[in-house]
């Protein structure tokens, strides 16, 4: 799902537009902000009542759902806030955060 | 030539006049001394229909340019006034409105800042913002604050950067004079229809405005405002030639007044430069080889052509009408000697902080100093900073 982030050599003052003008729309989608991320959302299925609170709170729109079911969350833009973990109305929690630094093994378990 | 019509206006009233045949999109504003009356005749001539104009009045200064922003983004031609204070407090703004490359055009009438307290003419509010982004044009009477205003539209429009026309509080604002204008028709001529290329009432083309801008592209965007300011050089020049052919009053980035053979060289801005004028002429009569150069265009500074200018003379004194409180000389003086330091240019430049707070400079004046400068051309020494007009 997170796409390899390749490095790519950004436009000089001569190409850039002017003003400090991004032209087109929906150019947000662009700009990935996870890399900000401390800590990620971890999501535990077989606790997971999928109620959809978390979906409806993310402020980032990065809980991934699919026919109705929470199946993750999107890494390029989730910037670990942890709201969603804090609003999951399940006891004990359906989602866990997880420091960066321990995020590759959790998340493959 | 253009058919041209004679009135007696004030400077503000002049520039509310060029205003009126403007006919922006957008005028947001907030009344303050001396500069009150050019929004407040402006609001008169929007109350009887006379412009399409939507007047907005804002509860200050920072909202005026801030909306004068969001006008402008949206598209619109857009136009304010003010002064002193209220230019200080726009500020912050008026860096933006240059970073978005926004073609705004203001009117500041120059008065001193406080503290203390004072509403009458220098130069220190214009200079507190002369490294905001934005083209500064001075005038030196009625006649050139409207000739100013005009082309400053077209001027603006071209290289996408806000023009600032000045005249000086109460001397030019509140003193009539005799003018000529444009037909309204010519100069709706002359400055054609607004057609920026982005903005965001286009809902055709959508653009994201004002982004955040951090390490990776803040200083690429700074570079291309740095070369806006230096590619409307030529604009500018342009722009007062063209004007020049309608009316007979060409314009470029300086006066030169009696320079052909002058010795003694004086630099000033604004009104003061007509009060030199009447000295020189005087001096001349005596065959004293005087002669003035009066810049126009503050930003972009025009350091190669001032230099070339100032080739023959054999001693300079430039004026300032504010101080920048470096305990070195005032803001047009480290200019010149900026400009003639790459030419190698070394020659006495003496330099003059006068008329702070509307103190008056009189003909008088302006002959000590050049009684100064003839003997400083002659190799007698002078005192670098002299603060002419204060009482020891
Ligand atoms: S941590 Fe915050 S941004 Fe990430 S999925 Fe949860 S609510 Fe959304
Ligand atoms: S809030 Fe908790 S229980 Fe509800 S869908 Fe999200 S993870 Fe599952």
């Amino acid at each position: 799902m997170a796409e390899k982030t390749k490095k790519i050599k950004k436009p000089g003052w001569k190409e850039l537009p002017e003003a400090d003008l991004i032209i087109g729309g929906g150019t947000a989608l662009e700009f990935k902000t996870g890399d900000w991320r401390s800590e990620r959302p971890v999501h535990i299925p077989e606790k997971c009542i999928n109620c959809l609170t978390c979906w409806a709170y993310c402020p980032d729109s990065a809980v991934i759902v699919k026919e109705g079911k929470v199946v993750g969350f999107n890494y390029d833009y989730c910037k670990g806030c942890g709201i969603c973990m804090h609003e999951c109305p399940v006891k004990g929690k359906a989602i866990k955060m997880v420091p960066e630094r321990d995020a590759k093994t959790e998340t493959r378990k | 030539m253009a058919k041209s019509n004679i009135l007696a206006r004030t400077g503000n009233e002049a520039m509310a006049e060029a205003m009126r045949q403007v006919n922006p999109d957008v005028v947001a504003a907030y009344p303050i001394t001396p500069a009150t009356e050019i929004v407040q005749i402006f609001a008169s001539f929007v109350a009887d229909g006379l412009v399409d104009t939507e007047f907005v009045p804002v509860e200050s200064e920072h909202s005026a340019m801030s909306a004068c922003i969001g006008a402008a983004s949206a598209g619109g031609r857009v136009m304010t006034g003010t002064s002193s204070q209220g230019l200080a407090l726009m500020a912050e703004m008026l860096y933006i409105a240059a970073g978005l490359r926004l073609p705004i055009v203001l009117s500041d009438v120059n008065r001193a800042l406080s503290s203390p307290i004072n509403i009458h003419c220098d130069h220190s509010d214009t200079m507190m913002v002369r490294d905001s982004g934005w083209i500064q044009i001075f005038s030196e009477n009625a006649q050139e604050a409207y000739d100013n205003m005009v082309q400053a539209v077209k001027i603006a429009e071209a290289v996408k950067l806000p023009v600032v026309v000045t005249t000086d509080g109460f001397i030019i604002s509140h003193g009539m004079e005799r003018i000529e204008i444009l037909d309204d028709a010519e100069v709706k001529k002359f400055i054609g229809d607004y057609k920026p290329e982005h903005y965001l009432l286009n809902f055709e083309k959508p653009i994201t405005v004002g982004a955040l801008d951090l390490t990776d592209y803040y200083f690429e965007h700074k570079r291309q405002e740095i070369e806006a300011m230096k590619a409307s050089t030529p604009v500018i020049i342009a722009v007062g030639s063209e004007f020049g052919k309608k009316t007979g009053r060409s314009y470029g980035l300086f006066e030169k007044y009696k320079m052909e053979d002058a010795e003694a060289v004086m630099i000033a801005m604004g009104s003061t430069a007509g009060t030199a004028k009447v000295k020189i002429d005087e001096l001349r009569a005596k065959g004293l080889k005087a002669g003035l150069l009066k810049p126009r265009v503050f930003r972009p500074f025009p350091k190669e052509e001032i230099a070339d200018a100032l080739k023959g003379a054999k001693a300079v004194a430039v004026m300032d009408r504010s101080d920048s409180m470096n305990a070195q000389e005032g803001p047009l003086c480290l200019e010149v000697k900026a400009a003639l330091y790459d030419k190698a240019a070394n020659k006495p430049v003496l330099n003059y902080v006068y008329g702070l707070g509307g103190r008056e400079i009189k003909p008088e004046d302006i002959g000590t100093v050049f009684d100064d400068l003839f003997e400083a051309s002659k190799g007698k020494e002078k005192p670098g900073v002299s603060y002419l007009g204060v009482r020891e």
